[in-house]
Parts: structure tokens; C-alpha cells; sequence
């Protein structure tokens, strides 16, 4: 892998990055690469409120703003938050998201972008947003576009994309991902018991998060086609 | 901080209320990854900040939960299985339901200014 100069990941949401990216973040950290984190919204409409209970829906952006604070800390990359709101990002202005975007990359010059790969990440925000990242991308000059991976995490990407060109087993890095995850308060335990099997209750959560994101796929996106 | 709801007390603050101008957050959700975890579709509904007049309201128990209806000038605002409220900052009423994993269902909000 030739090292990278500057990665910056784009997703929608307070969690996202841990969830899909940590174990990735981590082995570029370890490199010495760079990474900045574009957060597209606070959260603001998320339905996990901790377990016990310690939020809100008007204090919830608040407690997932110092809660992204915290694992980005962990992880050691910058923090930039684009100011959306929750499950409004599909309503907004495609071009005027992709231009806003676009300004932020000029100003940071990524060598790599991560973003959600349009109409395969399951949420609306993670397709919008995807979508709009990929678009500020193709706005650039063709000579300093970064190179773009596309994560897809529906359930049918194999069959709907082929296989992933990137395939990062991350368990070498799972502590680090798991820290970043559990830096989310309010948002870790409700997320990974809703990944549970009813056949298999006596997992922990680690053995539950290790099966369904102990690997970390990315596409190449192809600008050309 | 959320707690259980105790009827009364949230009867005497649905009251304060009343027959004025509001503002309301109404909303319901089953997440948004309810169709990737299982065959169920998507469900959510959210309104932030709708200005109503409200004449009556009324919270009912259920068993474990709780129902309220806001009559207002036009026709009514609904929403079942709360479990939980708060006054927060002092003057907004929160209500919610959530589930046993602390994920909330349902939402109703009610507040003489709007909502951030």
C-alpha cells in the first residue's frame, strides 16, 4: 500500500467512523498518515438514549458532540463537523452539500477520501452524504482529486457491487475500535445488541462487534465510468 | 434526566399549556436500520416545531404506558406508549417512550418557545 498523505473520511454521523472505520483510522495513525474526520450532523434524531437512560431529544446532540469528541481523541485524527441536521441530509441541495465539501478538500488535500457508497450504506444520511462526497470529489481538478473509497454495508453488496477491493482485516486493531465505539456512551450498547442473534445469546458485545465489524471493505471509486 | 411518569404530575404541567400558543415536536421510529436487522420496513414520523393551540389534553395510563391527546382548535395530537418525562431548562415538557435498550419509540414535546 503506498502511504497516504492525508485521509479524510466523510460521514454523516457521531458513531459512523467508529463503527466503520476505526480499525482503517488506526492503521494509518500507526503510519504516521494524517486523518480528518468531516461529521456531517450531530445526531440529532438518534433513538439510542444510553442504557440507563441519560438522554434526551434535546440534549442528545450536545451529549454525542463530546461523546465524537471523545473517540476521535482516541483515535487520534482532527475533528470538522459540516453542521446538518439528522436525517435531513437526502432534503438538501446535492450540489450545494458537493460544493461545501468540495471547499473543505481543496483547504486539506487529501491523498484519500472515505464516504458511504451511494444508494448501498443502509441509512438515508450515510446515501446523501455519500453521495454528496463523491460528487464534491468530481467537482475538483482532475490532478488533484484524492483517490476515493466507497464503503457499502447493506447486506446484499457482494452480490449488488462484486467483492470489495479493499478488505482490511481489523483485529489486530479491535481494541482501539472497540475503545472509539464504546466512546459513544449512548450510543454503543443499544447499536451492537441490535446486532444480537437470537440462537446465540451468550455473546458479549465484543464477540458481537468482532463478527459483524471485524472487517472493514471499501470500494475504489471509478471516476472514469 | 428522564424518569418514569408519574400521572399527575404530568397532567398538572400538560395544563400549563393550554390555551395558548405552542410549539410541539411530535415523532415516532423504529430506527433506521429496522429493515437490515430484520424483514420489517422503516417506520418513522417526526414534525419539529409546529405551532398549535391547543384546548385540552389529557395523559391516560395503559398498563406500562401511557397515552396523551392534545385537542386543538382544529383537531387533535396524539401519542402512545410513552414512558418517560422531564421538565427540561424549566419550561419545555418532554415526553417519551422508549424500549428496554433505552431506544426511544416515541417522542412528545411541548414548549412555549421553539425548539433549538
Amino acid at each position: 500500500m503506498n502511504k497516504e498523505k492525508h485521509v479524510v473520511v466523510i460521514y454523516p454521523h457521531p458513531d459512523d467512523e467508529s463503527f466503520g472505520a476505526a480499525g482503517t483510522i488506526t492503521q494509518f495513525r500507526k503510519q504516521g498518515v494524517p486523518v480528518t474526520y468531516l461529521c456531517g450532523t450531530l445526531g440529532e434524531m438518534g433513538r439510542n438514549m444510553g442504557n440507563p437512560i441519560i438522554a434526551n431529544r434535546e440534549t442528545v446532540p450536545e451529549i454525542r458532540k463530546k461523546e465524537l469528541i471523545n473517540a476521535c481523541k482516541l483515535l487520534d485524527i482532527d475533528l470538522h463537523l459540516l453542521g446538518y441536521r439528522d436525517k435531513t441530509l437526502e432534503f438538501e441541495d446535492v450540489t450545494e452539500v458537493a460544493l461545501h465539501i468540495k471547499s473543505l478538500l481543496e483547504k486539506l488535500q487529501p491523498s484519500l477520501v472515505i464516504t458511504h457508497y451511494p444508494d448501498h450504506a443502509v441509512h438515508p444520511d450515510h446515501n446523501a452524504l455519500g453521495r454528496a462526497a463523491i460528487e464534491a470529489v468530481r467537482l475538483m481538478d482532475e490532478n488533484l482529486r484524492p483517490t476515493v473509497w466507497a464503503q457499502a454495508i447493506t447486506n446484499t453488496a457482494y452480490e449488488d457491487l462484486g467483492k470489495p477491493d479493499i478488505v482490511y482485516d481489523v483485529e489486530p486493531y479491535f481494541d482501539q475500535k472497540m475503545a472509539a465505539i464504546q466512546a459513544h456512551k449512548t450510543q454503543a450498547s443499544g447499536i451492537l445488541s441490535g446486532f444480537k442473534r437470537k440462537d446465540k445469546s451468550n455473546e458479549s458485545l465484543r464477540e458481537i462487534a468482532l463478527e459483524r465489524l471485524g472487517k472493514e471493505a471499501f470500494y475504489i471509486w471509478d471516476f472514469k465510468s | 434526566m428522564m424518569k418514569r411518569i408519574e400521572l399527575e404530575e404530568v397532567q398538572q404541567t400538560l395544563n400549563t399549556f393550554l390555551h395558548k400558543d405552542i410549539y410541539i415536536h411530535l415523532e415516532t421510529t423504529n430506527g433506521a436500520y429496522a429493515s437490515h436487522f430484520n424483514e420489517s420496513i422503516n417506520v418513522g414520523v417526526f414534525i419539529r416545531n409546529a405551532n398549535v393551540f391547543c384546548t385540552q389534553g389529557k395523559i391516560v395510563k395503559d398498563k406500562a404506558h401511557y397515552r396523551v391527546g392534545l385537542k386543538t382548535k382544529n383537531g387533535w395530537i396524539y401519542a402512545e406508549g410513552l414512558t418517560h418525562w422531564e421538565i427540561y431548562e424549566d419550561k419545555q415538557l418532554l415526553m417519551a417512550g422508549h424500549d428496554t435498550e433505552g431506544r426511544l419509540l416515541v417522542a412528545l414535546q411541548l414548549s412555549e418557545t421553539p425548539f433549538k
